[in-house]
């Protein structure tokens, strides 16, 4: 519902502070690609850290590495970027103004969201079984359990993070699925969609690094 | 872009003041005016604890054994620190005189997301709050820069709590400059292109670069740091073969664009002050704007400078000492170009003009004691001393405080529709000024002589200068009373203001004091050049 | 302790004047420009006060003036920028000829260790005139070792060494303070240097209670640890290993300074020597600062396979190399 301070013209929901709708689609555009920046550098502290101690500690990390379940893994990385196409085909749908297609393809891709969370929480806890995580009693059996514990602290810190961002990404669209059922876009105005879409994709690429950075270092089932 | 006639009735004294006064009203405001004076009272608040802390500090440094615990010491710097950088000196500027301002000189409405600038508000607040717990329950005692293994591993403090509130905190930043520089890039008045912007908006854009780059990174630091508070594992613990210099290496890179971000806002403010008080264009318009890119750019790459002793190598010593003599270069044009600025001006030493000349001195004393502190050499004796302590209070305190009692000077007749008494304006500036000099340049003494800093009790031979600095900081207290007081005063009993009281160029002087809701009746159309007071009226002397 | 009220520091060591040399340069060129800045601020002010005919002609933008003063600073600043770095490239490059002193900061004491045997707590006593190389680590957070009147400093790391060296140039007491805060007890970790004619250190060295030099401790130790059992024969040998370049499987070299030991000791496999299996098991967590320093002392006595660590007389018998930087 509009309160008394937008405008509900042709077009779509004019904010009081634009002066039309180009505007506010710029602003917004601009506003999501800065936020994605800075989740670039939120992402790139912890980059820092784990490039730093892989130096150091490769023999370590190596170690670690293959005890982390990389099938499971690499069906996740398949599960998320065919999420992200399914929102690029939603976008492409909003472009034309078919949003019950919007819908679907948006609610495919929060489905195909949530089996990679539950994947995901299947590693954690065959990972917690194992005590493989570093602050439930931890136990390695290898020749570097110092350096596989700083493997492991980072792994959990940064796909728990990725996680997170998951959840976000996956209110989001489902709040644009169903704004797209109830038709409030169209091919003049899907800005949201868009926007939304560039943010599934972001976390998707955030995946793309984190996958070769834990599980390709010592790929084996 | 078509231009929107602004079509709604305008009561003749509506002003975003007294549209409503409802506690509702305010609280939920959208207004980027109201939500700069709900930052000005948060502020406000905050500075005068964090000042508290310091007044304690400094009463016990009158004597060599100190009058009070050293935890409670420890965690008074720690809490001084922490309340005055983000809490205080981060915000400043940029959430109020750039909040209120910034969409009245680019002849917008409002910032590009008002809901968004209001949630940065609730958001700061909480994070405060956060962290003003953590102060309740005890404090804590690692300093505000929270080094590894000590802050992760060996305090007994509410480390937790503390960084948590930061943490919140920064979330306001990012939002805040998020906001700015999508409203300087597509809510600009048709005909104001980026050379014609004012060199506040200029410097206000380049913090906000910082910010929104900078912030994150401190962010994810202080996740780690809470992550090994709460689990007891972390990758800071040398135990694990834990690198403690790699999270210095993390936190300073924030915090050395930080700065930055905490002194450029205050070099826009004297920009303006000086155009206006000297009747004068910037001297070198171009050179300031860019400069202001080139620190925010450079700021970014000098973080080593902190860590010449700290463990790092010589190779990546001698890099970071080369790159920060290079930053401090655009500050030094900015001082050059200021003062060329006032040359064949008409100047006028009114209250805001006061706090910018007084910016520029106290900002270049501390900035060449930058170039003491970039000196490899020299570094090695002084750093972790006093003279680092009064090296960033010459450019904070000196430097960026004074800038902002000039911006809240400056636009106060904006804000409020009410002038403030002038000369109880100039006397303040003046006690500020000669208080601050006796407070901290006898550090400089100090920390040359030895003495290290964050100490509770110090070496006999350092009281005589101890005692001076206390003395002057008693005197930069009564300073910064007199304007809560006055400044307060004026709101009831001020003389109004009129739209223009100081015939400054500008947009935002060309609507009421104080302005409407919707800042302007008509969307204004720009036809020349930022600071063109040789084409005005000449004004009255 | 120095009770007298003093506005500039003693100078007592090799390096300290020079420090001051750039610290006087640093304020004649600061000074210059911030004493320009003020005048022309306050004359400005007064000559261009406002006056009832208040015009002003459109501001002439200067890219000359402009470069000139973008010039001339940076050049300046450059002259600062390698004055700096000479002195600093200098004071972490110690002689060769220095002698190690071991340092542990923990909270809140230093633990100072000559290898001769002798012991301190929060004093550190060395011969005028001789290069004094501190080999130093902490025991529990950071802290940092700083002398005002050597002007040196440097952060006292947990889980690495770090090195500071120094020539004295005074006799006399001066002040140790630790410059990193590190805790309740911060202020109050101080200590004395005290430095003496060079016989009198000797004599100080013997003492009255002769302690064990961390050497023969060490050697105790890499027999009791089950060194012995590997190194020497399929492990690389460590007569005359310290501060010789090794050979390691990845191709690259690398200098087998204390940092080295530290870390072969510790995380072994870090760096692999070439030829060799990496099969030595981590000492991580078994073993104190103390006793890591003894071992280390015990492998730099192994210079000569055979010969038990030797006693390195203070009084200079021949001239010590200059120094020049590269």
């Amino acid at each position: 519902m509009p309160d008394e301070d937008t405008i509900l013209t042709r077009e779509g929901i004019l904010a009081e502070q634009f002066d039309d709708l180009a505007q506010q689609t710029e602003a917004g555009t601009l506003g999501m690609w800065i936020f994605l920046a800075t989740e670039l550098l939120l992402f790139g502290g912890l980059f820092t850290g784990y490039i730093s101690y892989r130096l150091a500690y490769f023999q370590g990390f190596h170690e670690a590495s293959g005890h982390l379940y990389f099938t499971l893994g690499s069906i996740n990385t398949a599960v998320l970027l065919t999420s992200s196409y399914f929102v690029a085909l939603a976008v492409h749908a909003a472009r034309q103004g078919r949003s019950r297609a919007v819908s679907g393809w948006l609610l495919g891709a929060a489905g195909l969201g949530a089996v990679f969370l539950a994947i995901k929480a299947t590693e954690y806890y065959l990972e917690y079984r194992e005590h493989l995580v570093p602050w439930m009693d931890f136990q390695f059996e290898g020749a570097y359990p110092a350096h596989a514990q700083l493997f492991f602290i980072f792994y959990f810190l940064m796909t728990g993070l990725h996680a997170v961002h998951m959840l976000v990404g996956m209110a989001l669209l489902l709040i644009m699925a169903l704004l797209a059922r109830l038709g409030r876009f169209s091919a003049e105005y899907h800005n949201p969609v868009e926007l939304t879409g560039l943010y599934w994709h972001f976390v998707d690429i955030v995946w793309v690094f984190l996958y070769p950075a834990f599980y390709l270092l010592n790929p084996h089932s | 872009m078509s231009v929107m006639p602004y079509t709604a009735e305008l009561h003749s004294h509506e002003t975003y003041l007294n549209r409503s006064y409802t506690l509702r009203s305010w609280l939920l405001t959208k207004d980027h005016k109201r939500i700069a004076i709900l930052y000005m009272g948060s502020i406000t608040l905050f500075f005068v604890l964090g000042g508290f802390a310091a007044l304690l500090m400094r009463i016990n440094l009158l004597v060599p054994a100190g009058f009070m615990a050293p935890d409670l010491y420890n965690k008074l710097f720690t809490m001084h620190g922490v309340i005055m950088v983000f809490f205080f000196l981060v915000p400043s500027v940029p959430v109020t005189a750039g909040n209120f301002v910034i969409p009245l000189m680019i002849g917008a409405r409002d910032l590009a997301f008002p809901r968004l600038n209001l949630a940065s508000w609730y958001i700061f607040v909480a994070g405060f709050l956060v962290t003003a717990c953590a102060l309740v329950a005890g404090g804590v005692d690692t300093g505000w820069t929270f080094y590894a293994p000590f802050s992760t591993g060996y305090s007994n403090t509410f480390v937790f709590l503390t960084v948590l509130g930061i943490f919140i905190s920064g979330f306001s930043s990012i939002l805040t400059g998020l906001n700015f520089i999508v409203t300087v890039h597509t809510m600009r008045a048709p005909g104001l292109t980026w050379f014609r912007l004012p060199l506040f908006i200029w410097s206000l854009y380049a913090t906000s670069i910082i910010l929104v780059l900078a912030t994150p990174v401190l962010a994810i630091t202080l996740v780690m740091v809470a992550f090994e508070r709460v689990t007891g594992v972390g990758i800071f613990n040398p135990a694990l073969g834990g690198d403690p210099v790699l999270f210095q290496h993390l936190f300073w890179f924030y915090s050395h664009p930080a700065v930055y971000i905490m002194i450029l806002p205050g070099m826009g403010v004297v920009s303006e002050i000086v155009a206006c008080f000297s009747r004068h264009c910037v001297f070198g318009y171009k050179f300031v704007a860019f400069a202001s890119l080139a620190i925010a750019l450079l700021g970014f790459l000098v973080w080593g400078h902190h860590m010449f002793v700290a463990g790092e190598s010589i190779y990546a010593a001698l890099v970071f000492s080369f790159l920060s003599y290079l930053v401090a270069i655009p500050s030094a044009i900015k001082v050059f170009n200021w003062t060329a600025t006032l040359y064949q001006g008409s100047i006028r030493l009114d209250t805001p003009m006061l706090y910018a000349l007084g910016f520029i001195g106290l900002f270049t004393m501390g900035g060449v004691t930058g170039l003491f502190v970039a000196a490899l050499g020299v570094d090695v004796h002084v750093h972790d001393t006093y003279f680092i302590v009064a090296h960033f209070h010459y450019i904070m305190v000196g430097g960026m405080v004074m800038g902002y009692l000039g911006a809240i000077h400056y636009w106060w007749p904006k804000m409020t529709g009410k002038m403030y008494p002038e000369w109880w304006g100039r006397f303040s500036a003046f006690t500020i000024f000669m208080g601050f000099h006796l407070t901290f340049f006898p550090q400089f003494v100090l920390g040359y002589l030895g003495m290290p800093r964050r100490y509770a009790t110090y070496d006999p031979q350092f009281q005589i200068l101890n005692v001076l600095s206390t003395a002057g900081a008693s005197i930069l207290g009564v300073g910064y009373v007199l304007p809560l007081c006055y400044l307060l005063w004026s709101f009831k009993y001020g003389r109004d203001a009129g739209p223009n009281p100081w015939g400054a160029t500008g947009l935002e002087w060309q609507t009421p004091s104080p302005p409407p809701t919707h800042n302007f009746e008509r969307t204004p159309v720009v036809t020349q050049g930022a600071y063109a007071y040789h084409e005005m009226e000449p004004a009255g002397a | 302790m120095i009770a007298e009220f003093r506005l500039f520091p003693e100078s007592a060591s090799s390096i300290s004047s020079q420090v001051d040399h750039l610290f006087f340069y640093l304020v004649a060129v600061t000074g210059f420009f911030v004493l320009l800045i003020f005048v022309l601020i306050l004359y400005f002010a007064i000559r261009y006060r406002r006056t009832r005919a208040g015009t002003c002609p459109p501001v002439a933008s200067s890219n000359r003036l402009e470069l000139t003063w973008t010039v001339i600073p940076l050049m300046l600043a450059l002259t600062m920028f390698f004055w700096g770095a000479r002195l600093y490239v200098r004071m972490f490059d110690p002689p060769a000829d220095a002698m190690d002193v071991y340092v542990i900061g923990r909270q809140w004491m230093w633990k100072i260790q000559h290898p001769e045997g002798r012991r301190e707590i929060n004093e550190l006593h060395v011969p005028l005139g001789r290069p004094v190389k501190l080999i130093m680590s902490s025991q529990d957070v950071i802290h940092s070792f700083y002398v005002p009147a050597f002007r040196i400093k440097h952060d006292v790391i947990p889980g690495r060494y770090s090195v500071l060296w120094f020539e004295a140039t005074k006799l006399g007491t001066f002040d140790l303070f630790c410059a990193e805060y590190c805790g309740t007890n911060h202020s109050r970790m101080t200590g004395k240097v005290v430095v003496m004619p060079p016989a009198d250190y000797e004599a100080w060295l013997a003492g009255t209670v002769p302690d064990e030099s961390p050497a023969r401790a060490g050697a105790e130790l890499f027999r009791s640890l089950g060194c012995a059992t590997c190194h020497g024969q399929q492990a690389p040998t460590l007569a005359g290993l310290y501060n010789r370049q090794v050979q390691l499987a990845d191709g690259s070299t690398v200098l087998a300074d204390t940092n080295y030991l530290r870390e072969s000791i510790m995380d072994s496999t870090a760096k692999i020597v070439a030829g060799f299996a990496p099969v030595m098991p981590s000492y991580r967590g078994q073993l104190s600062e103390e006793q890591l320093i003894q071992l280390i002392e015990y492998i730099k006595s192994l210079q000569d396979a055979e010969q038990a660590p030797v006693h390195r007389p203070a009084i200079q018998t021949e001239p010590r190399p200059s120094r020049r930087l590269p």
